[in-house]
């Protein structure tokens, strides 16, 4: 097999220069497809008969959601890329994941919120997957804080990995048991309509809104990743160049 | 094989049972602690029997929980200050079993302790009868997993020099699935259901934390200690 692209990966000023011809392209498709998913989701797609058109808020709500658990894993795999083959890249992109993470688990907590009171009639309940993302939200600053903590680079990027992976561990126990929890205390008053019973109309939308949230974590995670390579690396030929160029234009 | 195996960890369980002794004063700390914060409640909250027995079981597990984690970052702290941690990582024998051995001291020095005056604020807060023995057995498997999980915490943070509050945050999140189900094997028990189910998955997560947070401590020692 030809390892020469992954080999490649582990060069962050390959990196730096390859997604920049990318960047473009990205920011043009991310910025298509949640604007058309956002105008068919808020102003096409039909009301809901209970909820009326406070059910729109979902066309934010169920990708941040998403986006917040998959990021955990994303950012848990690049901890572990680092840590097996000792990747520098890896870290970067760990370090960059993780604050991206925090704000769309915080937004899905924010419009589950907002969401909830005209549905549920409180803001606030103490429902398994509510709490699961606080949880959630909870890990990602543990992971954050941990890397801040560290003077040394090297320390701070691996002890973040480690603690990644210990969460991605506990992540399924977490969330088994806070479901086991609340459906022991089972609060019968909350119902929500699950994904696959919304009407096509509905749910066309909400399919090009996630697409569009997982071009936007790309772009997101690639800039994020690009800007802790000019700061790790600015010590190196090529951002010394790069800064010098910056400043002749 | 065997000795290899067990090499290292009742040296350290000795060891580390052995300071604490000498060192009563700092031992006590969490148990104290346990105790004092149950004054508060009926302060805080009522000092009717009938609404404390309500919130009993889970004010003594969020308890022992905030105990526990207070006494965490001691477990690695003072052996990296003294330097011993270090000659543990140039040793020969496998990393984990040592640690294991603190992690076992660290229960027998405050998780034990706990669980045993824990009917004693059973008492104060008006448990019903049949949450007694439920609350001792969740406490003695719960709080093992928890001095596993927070050596793993301790071991991230044992250079820093205010670890101590990074360590709850770190930690605090890995510890709701043990208050969940510890908390829920009192509820079971006084609500008249069989208790054994939650006390099971306790027993669970025991064995999983024994066979992997080791592992994870000795990874992140390697990594912290030395910077």
């Amino acid at each position: 097999m030809n390892w020469q692209w992954f080999h490649r990966l582990g060069s962050p000023r390959w990196f730096y220069q390859t997604t920049e011809r990318w960047l473009p392209w990205l920011y043009l498709a991310a910025l298509t497809i949640l604007s058309v998913g956002l105008t068919w989701g808020l102003a096409f797609a039909p009301e809901d008969a209970k909820q009326g058109n406070s059910f729109r808020i979902i066309y934010i709500h169920v990708p941040a959601s998403f986006l917040a658990l998959a990021g955990y894993y994303i950012m848990a795999s690049a901890g572990a890329i680092g840590l097996i083959w000792k990747m520098k890249l890896s870290y970067m992109v760990m370090k960059a994941a993780a604050p991206i993470g925090a704000a769309l688990t915080f937004v899905a907590l924010v419009t589950g919120a907002i969401w909830g009171k005209p549905t549920w009639g409180a803001y606030w309940v103490w429902d398994a997957r509510i709490t699961s993302m606080l949880i959630l939200l909870f890990l990602y600053l543990g992971v954050i804080a941990l890397q801040y903590a560290y003077q040394s680079v090297d320390a701070a990027s691996k002890a973040g990995a480690i603690l990644a992976l210990v969460g991605t561990v506990n992540i399924p126990i977490i969330y088994k048991s806070v479901d086991w929890w609340y459906t022991l205390h089972q609060p019968a008053t909350i119902k929500l309509t699950s994904a696959p019973s919304m009407h096509p109309d509905m749910f066309q939308p909400l399919l090009v809104m996630i697409l569009g949230f997982y071009i936007f974590y790309a772009l997101a995670l690639i800039v994020g990743t690009r800007s802790e390579i000019l700061r790790r690396e600015r010590k190196t030929g090529w951002v010394r160049e790069l800064a010098a160029a910056e400043v002749r234009s | 094989m065997t000795r290899q195996f067990n090499s290292g960890f009742s040296a350290w369980l000795k060891r580390d049972l052995v300071l604490a002794y000498r060192r009563r004063g700092d031992a006590a700390g969490p148990l104290l602690f346990f105790v004092m914060v149950s004054t508060l409640i009926p302060l805080g909250l009522t000092p009717e029997s009938a609404r404390l027995a309500d919130v009993a079981a889970g004010m003594i597990w969020v308890m022992a929980l905030l105990a526990t984690l207070l006494s965490m970052d001691a477990l690695f702290a003072d052996d990296h200050r003294d330097g011993s941690l270090e000659q543990l990582l140039i040793s020969p024998q496998l990393l984990p079993m040592p640690i294991l051995g603190k992690m076992t001291a660290h229960w027998f020095i405050t998780g034990l302790p706990l669980t045993l005056a824990s009917p004693l604020l059973g008492l104060m807060l008006s448990l019903p009868a049949a949450g007694f023995v439920p609350m001792l057995c969740s406490l003695a498997v719960g709080t093992a997993c928890l001095s596993l999980i927070g050596g793993v915490g301790a071991a991230l943070t044992v250079s820093l020099r205010k670890g101590g509050l990074l360590l709850s945050l770190l930690v605090m999140p890995l510890y709701m699935p043990v208050i969940i189900f510890g908390s829920a094997t009192v509820g079971y028990a006084l609500d008249g259901l069989n208790w054994l189910p939650p006390l099971a998955a306790l027993g669970a997560m025991l064995a999983a934390s024994v066979a992997l947070c080791p592992l994870a401590a000795a990874g992140a020692l390697r990594i912290t200690s030395v910077n």
